[in-house]
């Protein structure tokens, strides 16, 4: 009659020493759109997919700024996304109330995922259906972590989460050695690029994404579209062409046409995360 | 109500401090500490502060410590309550040990002491129940000189040279005079002893026990406690009234 008998409570383990309801909860993260994230020494780059739940109606917001110092990029339920936002934003005021100083990245990270653990230990709640990317500034440099419903986090150097994220990462994960010194335009450039391998072909339009940045000197704030335009059109990022491998724009002319159908099959294959 | 345009906010204790902490059964200082001092110069922050402890007017006390460092980065000196200053220094401690527990690095820095001290001293007073002390918060943290103070109600500030109590009318005047961004640590001590020694002479509660705090990026240093060479024979010390119109 039930297909698991081990998945309806949180607190309760499966023999092969599973959580079920934690994994869920992790499937519901890849359920939402893809977001991205990236870094360099000074800069870190949050770029998502916006994606309307209908033809009717426009999109739901992805990415917030919690401080002047840190923001968040979000996939899966953005109702719970909201309420940790909102949590991080608190912690963050507060704690410029007691000290006039910006809160590290690192322990609102490591406040965000105990918050998240315990939702994974009470039998009356439920864990959060969202992973967060944060990126962030702080007087050690430029931090992005991963957030996940089942508590853990972890930093990176490149991350992306969401539907068809394996693309995007697959993308970062031949180049991020390269990311540690790029300029915040070669991060942008990545950025797109990375997010472009999750949209199947798709064109990517600055309708379709926001993106965000954080860095020295620079608050972190979501730019404006006709910003993310303006860096789609310079970097004359197509869907239709090539993902641009190791050294992007020069390989671009030629294999073009015969790599038509490359992009497809590359997005295709690791769908299934 | 009272909205015309330049219109001041005042505050005044109605009957004065007696009659409030009468009305609210707060309490009062037992044992005080007088100045301290504080200044920047060319390698951080140097501080002083004599070693007396009144009982009233009682000289109590002759070895209280009144500078403390504060984690890494701070030193805190306190006229005041001692027993509020031995409060004060127990919350840092916690601060401190929670800071150092994450272990990531960070680490709260003077600015960020001082600032958290300015709410404590302020939520204090909010409950009718102040810290009795005026604070004097020195550092320095990744190059950065700070120099700050606070007081019992929550009034807090930076400069490049602070007092608290008499110093503020005894010792600040000459700082302002003799100050400068690069003096060494002997220009310092220096100029410290020269406003201590006035101190001395003119503030009943001081006494001539005296220690000098040194914070550079190297960490903090406390000197021993030593005396200033005095010289009593001043014409003005041996016949006070004379040009002192209407004194008795």
């Amino acid at each position: 009659m039930f297909r698991n008998q081990y998945d309806t409570d949180v607190t309760t383990w499966s023999p092969q020493g599973r959580l079920f309801q934690v994994e869920y909860a992790m499937e519901a993260v890849k359920q939402g759109s893809a977001a991205i994230g990236l870094r360099s020494k000074t800069h870190v780059v949050l770029a998502s997919v916006n994606k309307a739940q209908s033809e009717l109606s426009s999109h739901q917001k992805k990415i917030f700024k919690v401080d002047h110092h840190i923001g968040v990029a979000i996939a899966g339920l953005t109702a719970d996304g909201r309420v940790l936002s909102r949590y991080m934003r608190s912690e963050c005021i507060n704690y410029s109330y007691t000290y006039e100083s910006p809160l590290p990245v690192g322990r609102l990270v490591v406040q965000l995922a105990d918050k998240a653990q315990v939702c994974t230990q009470r039998s009356w709640k439920r864990p959060y259906g969202v992973g967060l990317l944060v990126a962030g500034l702080d007087e050690s440099g430029a931090h992005l972590y991963y957030n996940c419903p089942s508590g853990n986090y972890f930093e990176y150097q490149a991350f992306a989460i969401g539907s068809r994220s394996q693309a995007a990462k697959t993308y970062m994960e031949r180049r991020f050695e390269g990311f540690v010194s790029s300029t915040r335009e070669d991060l942008l450039k990545d950025a797109l690029f990375a997010l472009r391998e999750t949209l199947q072909g798709e064109k990517l339009k600055s309708s379709i994404c926001t993106v965000a940045v954080v860095g020295v000197g620079e608050e972190f704030h979501i730019l404006d579209n006709e910003t993310v335009q303006g860096l789609i059109d310079a970097f004359e990022i197509v869907g239709e062409e090539t993902p641009a491998p190791e050294e992007a724009a020069p390989a671009a002319d030629e294999p073009a046409a015969a790599d038509q159908g490359a992009p497809a099959d590359e997005g295709a294959a690791p769908m299934d995360i | 109500m009272g909205t015309s345009k330049n219109s001041a906010y005042a505050y005044q204790i109605v009957g004065g401090w007696d009659r409030l902490a009468s009305l609210n059964t707060w309490g009062y200082p037992y044992v005080t500490g007088t100045s301290v001092i504080g200044i920047k110069y060319k390698d951080g922050i140097l501080m002083t502060a004599d070693m007396g402890g009144s009982y009233g007017s009682t000289l109590r006390y002759k070895s209280v410590e009144r500078m403390k460092p504060v984690g890494k980065h701070s030193l805190l000196g306190a006229s005041g309550e001692i027993s509020d200053f031995q409060e004060i220094l127990s919350y840092l401690d916690e601060l401190i040990l929670y800071d150092n527990m994450w272990d990531d690095g960070n680490s709260l820095g003077p600015k960020e002491v001082h600032n958290y001290l300015t709410r404590v001293m302020y939520n204090r007073r909010n409950k009718f129940n102040p810290l009795w002390n005026s604070l004097v918060l020195g550092g320095i943290k990744n190059g950065q000189k700070y120099l700050g103070t606070v007081n019992m109600i929550g009034v807090h500030f930076e400069d490049n040279h602070v007092a608290t109590g008499f110093g503020n009318h005894l010792a600040r005047p000459i700082l302002r005079d003799e100050w400068h961004e690069n003096l060494s640590f002997e220009e310092g001590v220096k100029l410290l002893e020269k406003c201590m020694r006035v101190l001395l002479y003119r503030d009943r509660s001081a006494v001539n026990k005296l220690q000098i705090a040194k914070i550079t990026e190297e960490g903090v240093t406390l000197s021993k406690p030593y005396a200033l060479k005095t010289f009593w024979q001043f014409s003005a010390f041996q016949n006070p009234t004379v040009g002192a119109e209407g004194s008795w």
